[in-house]
């Protein structure tokens, strides 16, 4: 009994410093974003909160010159947010057309085209994203939000874990549907659709996340301040607060990558019950 | 409700495998038909094709007198009920049932009587707004059937429907299958392995081996007048006795048994004798003798099994007998059979001599 014990305490010891690590410098962050400015310079990293939270998040997300020279820190979110979202729309509906090409027509060289796809997996974004940029940039969509989404899309990752899910479906469904005079895109749309769901709400969720947290390709696809995402906007504030002889306004700082923190935690916690189920069991 | 023909139907998949060597079969309007076979024969090969969710190497298929090799399988008005139920998990029972009826346009109110009746007739009119995992194998089993009966098509086509139910409730369904065919008169195919489903279920029979048709007709001309060795030994529960034999000096010997009294048989060819266990009666002047070493008691009869002696090599027999016949284990019986109920076959050929 004692044994057991020990090895749960030591367990659960070992999970919390692993938490205690990833949480900890985010609260720094909060923390020192609810002070001013002033006592930020004087006294260091701070642990409590302090009484400026309003208004740092105030000037931050509403005001201009708040943190950039122009852009309002709410218009990055939206940005972000609509980075995310087309990111994440684009990929599942891209990755799910491709899956079911792949698994349900047939046509030559369906199997090594998909693992020419599954072969993408091992070349990043930035390996390509000169000829990318250049592409994006002669056909004048550069600062869209075409532009910026669009290329992004074609997702390998996606693609295979589609092409599982309906590997795993039985054949006999198909051919009932057939039966039953449904079209390809009847069998898609009725069948495949509602089976996927939460397939579809897993894929979505780790997407928005990988989309919200893109950096260098919005960086390169954005010229003017009022297409900047959020995670470009705290790179740039670092260049900004650190510039003039002005105070660093590190609160600015902080608040804004909690900020651009906030919204995929938002995700996973809200959804994360689907996003489990859709990666753990499939209802068949 | 139609006729239904086969055409020297021929199966061949790109790999050069033969699954199905032509075919010829008419099947009548109404007819309850049932392919019956060793897995791997090809009778579900032949049911998909007339489905027409494999497509026809050779030869072809009328439905009504009309070729269907190249209509697609919604425009050949066929339904069918699929071993593992393949209902569509994320929908209710209702909407099950009214998928087909509704990609043929058929308006809201009218597919609603029709699956209101199908569904009363098939007594799941409760489960309607259910979803399929919410029922159990035989509820999913009939809800499989409604989606056929909705339909109202020309052909029924039965995919194994029965072999994911437990015993009781096959034999329950079975009968259930029969009936609701009889009173709907279709013309239906059903693809079993079972042979006590096929006996029971079919119009006729259709014995299927490595691709081909074995033999066709009723079950009891079946069961009584097999025409090869093969059906002899796949029709009939419990199996037919088979006795390696040959025919010297006008009898038909069995190792050291020798029996006279049939018809003049080819000499220096391997036969078999077939002998059904209930033709087979003890008698202490039976020639058979065997050493009891099992008796099964299935009710109202028991069946017999034992080693016959003097056979050329370990040949086992069975003979059924009543209830109160109860042999003691390794006990020796004399046994005797009815000689105008055997059969001799060809063991190379399999052809039936007698």
């Amino acid at each position: 009994m004692k044994n057991i014990n020990w090895r749960l305490a030591s367990n659960h010891l070992i999970l919390l410093i692993g938490v205690l690590f990833m949480s900890l410098p985010v609260w720094v962050a909060f923390a020192t974003s609810t002070h001013t400015a002033e006592t930020i310079l004087r006294e260091g990293l701070q642990f409590w909160p302090g009484s400026n939270f309003i208004e740092t998040y105030r000037e931050v997300m509403f005001e201009e010159a708040g943190v950039m020279k122009s852009v309002l820190g709410i218009t990055m979110l939206k940005n972000s947010l609509i980075l995310g979202i087309g990111f994440a729309v684009g990929k599942v509906i891209i990755s799910m057309l491709a899956a079911y090409a792949i698994v349900y027509f047939r046509f030559r060289l369906a199997t090594p085209l998909f693992w020419i796809i599954f072969l993408t997996l091992l070349l990043p974004l930035e390996v390509r994203i000169i000829p990318s940029y250049e592409i994006v940039a002669g056909l004048g969509l550069l600062d869209t939000n075409f532009g910026l989404i669009v290329p992004l899309i074609a997702s390998a990752t996606g693609t295979f874990y589609f092409r599982q899910f309906f590997k795993s479906i039985p054949d006999e469904l198909l051919e009932a549907a057939r039966l039953d005079g449904a079209s390809p895109w009847r069998f898609f749309v009725d069948m495949l659709i509602p089976l996927s769901k939460t397939m579809i709400a897993a894929i979505l969720i780790i997407m928005f996340v990988v989309g919200w947290n893109q950096y260098l390709w919005p960086l390169i696809m954005t010229t003017k301040e009022e297409n900047y995402t959020l995670v470009i906007g705290i790179k740039q504030i670092y260049q900004i607060l650190s510039e003039g002889g002005e105070l660093p306004q590190y609160q600015k700082a902080f608040a804004l990558t909690i900020m651009a923190t906030l919204p995929p935690v938002l995700v996973v916690l809200f959804f994360q019950n689907w996003f489990v189920k859709g990666l753990v069991e499939s209802e068949k | 409700m139609a006729t239904v023909k086969l055409n020297n139907v021929k199966k061949v998949y790109p790999n050069g495998a033969e699954a199905v060597c032509g075919v010829n079969m008419a099947i009548e309007n109404g007819e309850f038909i049932v392919f019956v076979g060793p897995s791997g024969c090809g009778k579900s090969t032949m049911l998909r094709m007339v489905a027409g969710l494999e497509t026809i190497t050779e030869g072809d298929i009328e439905i009504d007198g009309k070729v269907i090799n190249n209509v697609s399988p919604a425009d050949r008005d066929v339904a069918m009920v699929f071993q593992n139920y393949a209902l569509y998990p994320h929908m209710t029972v209702r909407g099950n049932m009214a998928y087909g009826l509704k990609n043929r346009g058929l308006a809201k109110a009218d597919i609603k009587t029709k699956v209101s009746e199908a569904a009363k007739m098939l007594k799941i009119d409760e489960y309607l707004d259910r979803q399929p995992n919410q029922l159990s194998g035989g509820q999913r089993q009939r809800v499989a059937m409604g989606r056929a009966i909705v339909r109202e098509p020309k052909v029924f086509l039965f995919d194994e429907p029965l072999s994911n139910l437990d015993a009781k409730l096959r034999v329950q369904m079975r009968i259930e299958i029969k009936r609701l065919q009889r009173r709907m008169g279709v013309t239906s195919i059903y693809v079993t392995h079972d042979q006590t489903e096929a006996m029971t279920l079919a119009d006729r029979l259709a014995v299927i081996n490595d691709g081909r048709i074995e033999q066709m007709g009723a079950p009891i001309e079946l069961y009584n007048n097999p025409q090869t060795l093969f059906v002899a030994s796949f029709i009939g529960a419990p199996h037919i006795n088979l006795i390696p034999a040959k025919f010297e000096n006008k009898k038909l010997v069995c190792g050291n048994i020798k029996f006279p009294g049939f018809k003049k048989l080819p000499e220096d060819t391997e036969l078999v004798l077939g002998i059904r266990p209930d033709f087979i009666k003890p008698d202490a002047k039976g020639q058979l003798e065997i050493q009891v070493d099992l008796v099964e008691q299935h009710g109202a009869d028991n069946l017999v099994y034992g080693l016959l002696k003097d056979a050329s090599n370990d040949t086992e027999i069975c003979f059924k007998t009543s209830q109160n016949t109860l042999p003691a284990i390794d006990k020796k019986l004399k046994l005797k059979f009815e000689q105008k109920r055997a059969m001799v076959f060809n063991k190379n050929t399999g052809e039936r001599l007698i």
